[in-house]
């Protein structure tokens, strides 16, 4: 029996390491590769062999990709910003007041969020000539508001339902209006949900990429992804895989870091909604 | 909601307030999302080209299906519905989505059931399983486009060491293999969503019911399929829709990973293809337009059949 046991015990840490194993490895053989150059590329290492910073300076030195992280900061914080603004008092009116209609318009913010990107490519494309702001950052700005706002109403409005009642009676029977109540009384109590959303919103519109592509058509109102994605070197067949390891790291490992610190929270915020059977 | 005083009643004017709340949102989604979306069905109905959005003319159904009869009785359907480079990206997509969605699902479960455990380090295993989750779709394609590489890649290393492959393979140019590869990046980095959500659909799951069923001497084999499987079985169908709905519309990964493979191109690949690069806007927008009615209609059934209470406001 307690052999049995003994045995099962080592299967399951088995299981365990691999499954770190498995998640771990092939971000941290980018980074090995990333202080790789010249034919130390070439040569399979599963140790760190070499120490060699070129390939991060080339890819910094250069013009454009330091201008990409630029874009990237500056839409993801404002597609984040824009979004939470609206976001929190729809979600509220969403979470608290009753109204008719209410079930099926949650489920339409639900159904936006799970739209196709692809199908709304065509008329945004054509929006965005409209609007002259094809090749800006203001297009990418627009067009995340196609999933970074839904989410975060969705998020939000959950949040918002599991605050006690009473605090918002007490207020009522004060005389606090609607506004009052979200301003004064539910806003320090959704810190921490504002951070958690504004965090995911952050990480979908810093890693979106098809819009992205579609609406720049110069190197420097490019974003990180598409940038990375069309890294290209001296020649058609040369692969600057190097300097593209470089850029996914620096692109990444903030992205990583901040999820580590916010693990708990992003847990929560990824499953609020949807998973309460 | 019934009011019986004179002026407006607390309810009603919170209703007003609701709707002034909800108004500004609701303008931003018909902006993003309504209008662009009617524009793009609009645009599949006309001759409308990249160049000059304006000047399309209407033309019915030519985008999707048209016949038109030769003087020698032969008929010519054109069209995307008769255009076999559609269906090949109507049937990548579903095995791709089918298949992703199946592994991930299965893994995942593992994933959850080994963190729903108790035991030391499991902290560091759910920090660990982020770490895909975290990285950029872009910067996965890459980072495995790199591992996966034919001449210097570290997977055919491992493989060639193994003893598991007898040459080299060049897994995202080769058709035999571009699909695996697509495969195994999108299973890499989508199972800890899945993982997570299973997860919190089994911390639900009370747990003195796993304590009777010890108690009782019941197989845990049994306990999983028997217990534990018909109650995380409403947290599973929504991970399933969800995960389902974004592998149906995959774009970044094959696009970044197997470039031009005609063995992963997608629908969402191939619609985009025709729209910008291949100035067919307007076909485009039908391939578009079809891949919204599919997801629809497969949203819809699976909505009906599985009983999915998708607005978590649930019904005890």
């Amino acid at each position: 029996m307690t052999a049995q046991k003994l045995l099962s015990t080592i299967g399951f840490y088995a299981l365990v390491v691999v499954i770190v194993v498995f998640s771990v490895f092939p971000f941290y053989y980018a980074i090995i590769t990333s202080f790789a150059t010249g034919t130390e590329l070439f040569k399979v290492s599963y140790w760190p062999a070499t120490f060699n910073l070129a390939n991060y300076e080339s890819v910094l030195g250069g013009r454009n990709f330091p201008r990409s992280i630029l874009n990237s900061v500056f839409i993801a914080t404002l597609t984040v910003t824009f979004a939470l603004f609206l976001a929190v008092t729809a979600s509220y009116a969403l979470a608290r007041v009753r109204f008719r209609g209410r079930g099926l318009l949650l489920m339409m913010i639900l159904a936006v969020s799970m739209f196709p990107q692809i199908a709304v490519l065509a008329g945004l494309f054509e929006l965005i000539r409209f609007l002259g702001i094809f090749n800006t950052p203001w297009a990418m700005i627009l067009s995340y508001t196609i999933f970074t706002l839904p989410f975060t109403v969705w998020v939000l409005t959950t949040f918002m339902r599991d605050l006690p009642v009473e605090i918002e009676e007490a207020a009522i029977v004060d005389g606090a209006t609607p506004w009052i109540i979200i301003t004064k009384v539910f806003l320090p109590l959704l810190w921490p949900a504002l951070v958690t959303t504004g965090l995911l919103a952050f990480i979908g519109a810093w890693n979106e990429f098809l819009f992205a592509l579609t609406f720049t058509s110069s190197e420097t109102t490019r974003t990180t992804p598409v940038a990375i994605a069309l890294l290209s070197g001296a020649s058609q067949q040369e692969i600057p895989w190097g300097p593209i390891m470089a850029a996914s790291v620096i692109v990444t490992i903030p992205l990583v870091i901040l999820v580590l610190i916010f693990q708990r929270k992003i847990v929560a915020g990824l499953t609020a909604g949807g998973v309460k059977g | 909601m019934a009011t019986n005083d004179g002026g407006l009643s607390l309810s009603q004017q919170r209703q007003r307030a609701a709707f002034w709340f909800i108004a500004p949102m609701l303008a931003a989604l018909f902006c993003v999302a309504a209008w662009p979306l009617l524009r793009t069905f609009w645009f599949s109905f006309t001759n409308t080209t990249l160049s000059d959005l304006y000047g399309g003319e209407f033309i019915g159904f030519d985008n999707y299906l048209s016949v038109r009869v030769l003087e020698s009785g032969r008929w010519i359907w054109r069209g995307t519905l008769v255009d076999p480079a559609w269906w090949n990206a109507v049937w990548n997509t579903v095995r791709f989505a089918f298949v992703s969605v199946f592994f991930e699902t299965v893994l995942g479960l593992i994933v959850a059931l080994v963190l729903n455990a108790e035991f030391k380090g499991r902290g560091l295993v759910r920090a660990a399983i982020l770490i895909p989750w975290a990285i950029p779709t872009i910067v996965s394609a890459k980072m495995w486009a790199w591992m996966l590489n034919d001449q210097f890649g570290i997977i055919n290393d491992i493989m060639l060491n193994l003893g598991l492959i007898s040459q080299k393979i060049a897994w995202t140019a080769s058709t035999d293999t571009a699909m695996y590869a697509v495969l195994m990046v999108d299973i890499w980095k989508t199972t800890p969503f899945m993982a997570l959500l299973i997860l919190a659909g089994l911390q639900m799951v009370p747990r003195d019911i796993y304590e009777a069923a010890r108690i009782d001497g019941v197989n845990p084999v049994k306990v999983f399929f028997k217990i534990t499987l018909p109650l995380i079985r409403p947290a599973l169908m929504v991970a399933i829709i969800f995960r389902m709905l974004d592998a149906l519309r995959i774009f970044d990964l094959v696009y970044v990973l197997t470039p031009n493979s005609a063995a992963t191109k997608t629908m969402s690949v191939i619609s985009r293809e025709n729209m910008i690069d291949f100035d067919k806007f307007a076909y485009g927008a039908a391939q578009s337009t079809l891949l919204f009615a599919i997801l629809a209609v497969f949203v819809s059934a699976y909505i009906w059949l599985g009983r999915v209470d998708l607005s978590g406001e649930g019904q005890k």
